[in-house]
């Protein structure tokens, strides 16, 4: 009983970081409608940022907010320079751009940092809380904390201030929204912005627990990938729900199923992916799309 | 589509300078004068155009972007190695086993994955792509694990003043010719233009009789086939098969090869080929990261540049110079232009 909760515990400390990377993939989704394949490697970026700060004589905790505000930057600045171009292209194009953009973020990583491992202090110190019978480590607790309050920051942005529903606006009827006079390319500049500031911070989650590497966020981007599949691609909520429950089901399967065992977890996502996408491909939050003919 | 307006017709006296230029370079230049440690490499070329004819039919054609191609073709080169390690076969006997097991392969994961459209199949591909090393690794009683199983080279036979990678070479060009013309006879007739109809508008295509879902998932299937059998060879030039060269990194870069080749373009997946495969190489001399940095780049120009690839561009260019020396379909009946749009108007749907 102890392992099954600190199991489910454990998941969704990883369901956590799944979710704010397929929080990051829904932005950029629901603003332009496509997929971002390069999320990931971003993310590793702002990881390494964050490291390099850290060399450089910074704290922990100013170096990853500086790193989350650049990623912002960054996100934004990808938008300007390469998705909005995009933004007629054939779907061949949009694909090719971000795998060609995922490939040179990868070596670019290699090429500054070199593929040696580092390794990143975590956020959160090395206790253990202890709650009766089971005791959960701090990161994990940590980890859950941060997220939840991101999200919480997120919903009061999109739910209570102006410049959040001009946010909604311009994702939802972008031609409407510009009709009351919401400037639909800058909207979009600040989703791709916080796109990438989430996929910052799952980076900056992740790496103290998989050691700094250009290929770290292979293994996350492709649970999160589950993840925003899994909650509707263009569904907030359905990312933050998939995420949570890949997390979960990913650490029951490997911990529960010996055939599958830790080695093999991975395939929990391809399962997921594929069956999402035969039985109900919109999601389980996401918007049925309607097409006229 | 531009592509077919005229059709240039060489006279035949340039096609045998062509044939025999073609010839030499092929059967004589690449596997005798050049240094024999390339000879290898070019046969690798060939295994990965064969692999890159494949993504060319089911995205350039198809319109289905696919990048997991590395998981048929490590699929093709499990097969071989398995059954020439654990049942003692002939290597050449087990390249129609690869061909048939990926294509039945590509036939079952076609099927679902032609209700994955645009985005959600190169999604799906690429998790799959992903998938394929930890799954080999897994069941390593059979695959051989992370050591890999090793089925060394095939050897020349003795009759053949010929020694191993030159003989391995000609095995590659014998598979790469005979799939290269097979997929120019599929991509000459009607189904060109049944796929082109599926790819660019369905509903009319509908209306025209046009059954995508079977048209795609034949496609997908074919162009499995050819990732197996790219595969069953690449296991056969290496000697040597392990789950980590068949990583995304080898999807992608077959991706990369098929864009920057032409993604209609079958000719141009040599050109593709040889780019994915002689660009890293080069690359790593001056930087291990460069060859990924490349790449990254090369797509994106390439996209901005040509987006027909660099066989697009070729063609292209060979057109238009038949078309200015006269050398059309029909130039002799005196109306080449008529008779040209004659030609696309007889193609049945």
């Amino acid at each position: 009983m102890t392992l099954f909760v600190s199991q489910i515990v454990d998941g969704l400390a990883d369901g956590a970081i799944y979710a704010s990377l397929a929080l990051a993939l829904v932005f950029s989704y629901r603003s332009t409608g496509i997929v971002n394949f390069a999320q990931g490697e971003m993310a590793m970026l702002s990881a390494y940022l964050v490291w390099q700060l850290m060399a450089w004589g910074m704290p922990l905790v100013p170096a990853a907010l500086v790193s989350v505000v650049i990623s912002f930057v960054a996100g934004a600045l990808l938008y300007a320079a390469i998705v909005k171009p995009l933004s007629h292209a054939s779907l061949l194009t949009v694909v090719s751009v971000l795998i060609g953009l995922y490939l040179a973020l990868n070596s670019l990583a290699g090429f500054v940092w070199t593929y040696t491992i580092k390794a990143v202090p975590s956020l959160f110190p090395k206790a253990h809380i202890q709650l009766g019978a089971f005791s959960v480590s701090a990161e994990t607790v940590g980890i859950i904390a941060v997220v939840g309050f991101v999200l919480l920051l997120l919903y009061l942005l999109f739910e209570t201030t102006k410049i959040g529903l001009a946010m909604r606006g311009a994702a939802s009827t972008p031609d409407s929204a510009v009709l009351v006079g919401v400037s639909a390319p800058v909207m979009l500049l600040i989703g791709w912005g916080i796109a990438a500031a989430l996929g910052a911070l799952s980076g900056i989650l992740v790496a103290p627990r998989v050691f700094l590497n250009p290929t770290m966020m292979f293994g996350v981007i492709i649970y999160a990938f589950a993840a925003a599949t899994l909650g509707g691609f263009d569904s907030v909520v359905g990312a933050v729900v998939g995420g949570l429950l890949v997390g979960v089901v990913e650490n029951l399967v490997g911990t529960y199923i010996p055939w599958i065992g830790p080695d093999l977890k991975i395939i929990v996502a391809l399962v997921l992916i594929f069956g999402t996408l035969l039985i109900k491909p919109d999601g389980l939050f996401g918007r049925k799309k309607v097409v006229r003919l | 589509m531009s592509d077919v307006v005229i059709k240039p017709r060489l006279p035949a006296a340039v096609r045998i300078v062509v044939a025999v230029a073609l010839a030499v370079l092929f059967l004589y230049v690449i596997p005798f004068a050049i240094p024999n440690y390339l000879v290898s490499q070019f046969a690798t070329v060939l295994a990965f155009a064969i692999a890159i004819i494949g993504i060319n039919l089911v995205t350039g054609f198809g319109g289905a972007i696919t990048l997991g191609h590395a998981a048929f073709v490590a699929l093709g080169s499990y097969t071989t190695a398995i059954l020439v390690v654990r049942y003692g076969w002939s290597p050449y006997a087990t390249i129609p086993v690869a061909a048939m097991l990926s294509w039945a392969a590509g036939w079952c994961l076609g099927f679902p994955a032609l209700r994955l459209q645009g985005l959600y199949l190169a999604l799906g591909t690429l998790v799959l792509s992903i998938t394929v090393p930890p799954v080999l690794k897994r069941f390593d009683g059979f695959t051989g694990g992370v050591q890999g199983l090793n089925l060394g080279n095939p050897e020349a036979p003795a009759f053949l003043p010929l020694d191993d990678s030159q003989w391995i070479y000609f095995v590659c060009l014998a598979a790469a010719a005979v799939l290269y013309v097979a997929a120019r006879r599929i991509l000459s007739g009607p189904l060109r233009t049944a796929l082109a109809a599926a790819r660019d508008n369905q509903l009319v295509a509908a209306v025209m009789g046009v059954d995508r879902a079977t048209l795609t998932t034949a496609t997908f299937a074919m162009s499995s086939l050819y990732a197996g059998v790219a595969g069953s060879l690449y296991a056969m030039i290496v000697g040597f098969v392990s789950p980590d060269t068949f990583n995304v990194m080898m999807s992608l870069s077959l991706f990369v090869g098929a864009v920057v080749g032409g993604v209609t373009s079958i000719a141009g997946a040599i050109v593709g080929a040889m780019f994915i495969q002689f660009v890293p190489i080069w690359a790593s001399d001056i930087d291990v990261s460069l060859g990924g940095l490349v790449f990254g780049c090369a797509l994106i120009v390439t996209l901005i540049v040509i987006p027909a690839g660099i066989g697009g561009l070729g063609e292209r260019l060979f057109n238009r110079l038949c078309a200015r020396l006269g050398w059309v379909e029909g130039a002799d009946a005196g109306h080449p232009a008529s008779e040209a749009v004659r030609e696309v108007r007889n193609e049945p749907a």
